[in-house]
């Protein structure tokens, strides 16, 4: 219904419709709130994130972003302490009504701060999400676990040994590594949390360089310590302080001082955090 | 600069604080080194005495053969197989209780008084004295459930005694695997099975595997446990099924040193040593095993 309407409204629109509403909303977040016991890692969070779009999450430390990203991935039915409140809409439907919480978290690609290469071959690694899904079939197997590792950069270091040790690749591979993996889920949404922070220079260019161009095929959410690096690839990008999203807009007027809150420019000039 | 720079030729000599310490250090050394080679003492004390004095009696015949004689002479054979036949059958029951109890532990319990009480209960039961172990095999196993004094309820009373063991190494294990493995398997969209089967399991195998052959060599030397449940002084023929009484090894040693008269002297030693052989047979595999894991340790 509510695409519906939005596709009307924008097909009587000039061409100069802000591409906002012309998007498929992704994720709708309103009312979040995250807590461990009585301490809330966020509160009341209310965002937007749209399809085929790379959304940055910058802030300082403890500012709540992980635990942002773990109540999208329901991480908390695995921490008892961990309690969500408020709404995620995945694809306009609540994520707490789901039936199969395994599908979705399948849906969902997670790249971690520190890269964790599970302790069994390349091939595997990749190979383990396909797998989990049911497919058996030899060549199928081939043939994802070379796409997702060409596209994740790491094809021509690792082709010819692909049947050593993941957890054994120095921390770059590794990450890139764990982006394969999370690219052989095929997930509607990427998500990566600090992924660059175990990363040398060079390869963080070309795993961005990637990013850019996976995100024409999923919504990828990026959560990262580097202001720049939220510049370079974010369409949108929000602002998390303390446990709450200060603001969020297109990364380039944020950039360019059109702030709600002036800490947002404090914190992109690196006068704190 | 408030710190005053230390000349370089400090470096190339040696002040007395630099031999003093050097001193200590030499002579905690050989402090600690001592204290290790006492450790070795007595194993060496022990193994060279069974070897000096029961070594000449051991021969394949010695291992195969039924004792004759009132005992006094022929072989251990059925004292052996004995043995073989309660600890396997212990940890057939055991093993598998222990390790699901231990995954269940590990893996899916959550921390809570009901979790605590579990852990309570194990702890406790890891220090109940073999003797008392006895008391209850013949209470529940002989008597209650009517298996009479047989290898199921000695081997079943062994199984008892060893589970508390065999759940705690395994959970050892499974709590050494990383939990990042887990957590980037969840996230995957893995049931905590499959992340259990793929994942942790795969690696937690070796110190599995290791806690569980050496619970074999402590089960093998128990005496105790089964002398009033299953294992008797002497069988003039092998025992046919789970519901017969057996020799075992280690009780035949306690018989055939104290209970039956005109013994040759080496045959305790050498009863002792075969027994002994068993043990560190079993030790030598698990730790071959140990080390062959490690050289293909994953992360």
């Amino acid at each position: 219904m509510v695409e519906t309407m939005l596709e009307s409204k924008s097909e009587g629109k000039s061409e100069t419709a802000s591409t906002a509403e012309q998007k498929k909303v992704k994720l709708d977040i309103s009312h979040l709130t995250v807590s461990y016991g009585n301490d809330a890692a966020i509160s009341d969070v209310n965002f937007k994130i749209f399809e085929n779009e790379i959304f940055g999450i910058i802030g300082p430390a403890n500012a709540g972003k992980t635990s942002f990203l773990k109540a999208l991935n329901l991480m908390n039915t695995f921490d008892a302490n961990m309690k969500v409140e408020g709404k995620i809409l995945f694809n306009d439907r609540d994520i707490h009504q789901l039936k199969n919480v395994y599908a979705l978290r399948s849906r969902i690609g997670v790249v971690f701060p520190l890269p964790v290469g599970l302790p069994m071959t390349i091939y595997e690694n990749v190979a383990l999400s396909p797998r989990l899904r049911g497919i058996k079939d030899k060549a199928t197997l081939d043939e994802i676990v070379q796409r997702c590792l060409q596209r994740s950069a790491l094809w021509d270091e690792v082709k010819d040994r692909l049947d050593s040790l993941g957890s054994l690749l120095s921390g770059g591979q590794q990450q890139r590594l764990t982006i394969a993996r999370a690219l052989s889920q095929e997930p509607e949404l990427l998500i990566l949390d600090e992924f660059s922070i175990a990363v040398d220079p060079v390869t963080t260019m070309r795993i961005e360089e990637v990013l850019k161009e996976l995100k024409n095929e999923m919504t990828i959410i990026l959560v990262t310590n580097l202001v720049q690096q939220a510049r370079r690839l974010a369409d949108r990008t929000a602002f998390f302080l303390e446990g709450k999203c200060i603001e969020t807009g297109d990364t380039e007027a944020l950039f360019n001082g059109q702030v709600e809150n002036s800490k947002t420019t404090d914190y992109i000039e690196g006068r704190f955090g | 600069m408030s710190v005053e720079a230390m000349p370089v030729e400090n470096l190339f000599t040696e002040s007395q604080l630099n031999v003093k310490n050097k001193k200590i250090q030499s002579l905690y050394r050989v402090l600690f080194l001592l204290m290790t080679l006492l450790l070795i003492l007595p194993v060496l004390i022990i193994l060279g005495t069974l070897i000096v004095k029961g070594g000449s009696m051991i021969s394949i015949d010695f291992l195969f053969t039924d004792p004759v004689n009132g005992m006094t002479e022929g072989g251990v054979f059925p004292a052996l197989l004995g043995t073989v036949f309660l600890v396997s059958l212990a940890l057939l029951i055991s093993v598998p209780l222990g390790i699901a109890a231990a995954i269940y532990l590990s893996e899916y319990a959550s921390e809570n008084w009901f979790t605590r009480a579990i852990n309570l209960a194990i702890i406790n039961l890891a220090g109940v004295p073999s003797i008392v172990h006895a008391l209850f095999g013949v209470g529940a196993f002989v008597m209650f459930f009517g298996f009479g004094t047989s290898i199921l309820a000695a081997s079943l009373t062994l199984a008892i005694m060893t589970l508390p063991v065999v759940i705690v190494s395994t959970r050892e294990s499974l709590q050494a695997v990383p939990h990042a493995f887990r957590e980037a398997c969840w996230n995957m969209g893995a049931t905590r099975w499959q992340t259990i089967r793929r994942v942790v399991l795969p690696n937690a195998v070796s110190g599995i595997l290791t806690g569980v052959i050496l619970e074999v060599s402590r089960t093998t030397g128990e005496t105790a446990p089964i002398m009033f449940t299953g294992a008797v002084f002497f069988l003039p023929f092998l025992p046919q099924g789970v519901f017969d009484q057996t020799m075992a090894l280690s009780l035949h040693l306690f018989v055939v040193t104290t209970q039956v008269p005109n013994v040759p002297e080496q045959l305790p030693y050498a009863v002792a040593l075969v027994l002994i052989g068993m043990v560190l047979l079993m030790n030598s595999i698990s730790i071959a095993f140990r080390m062959y894991l490690r050289s293909k340790k994953k992360w």
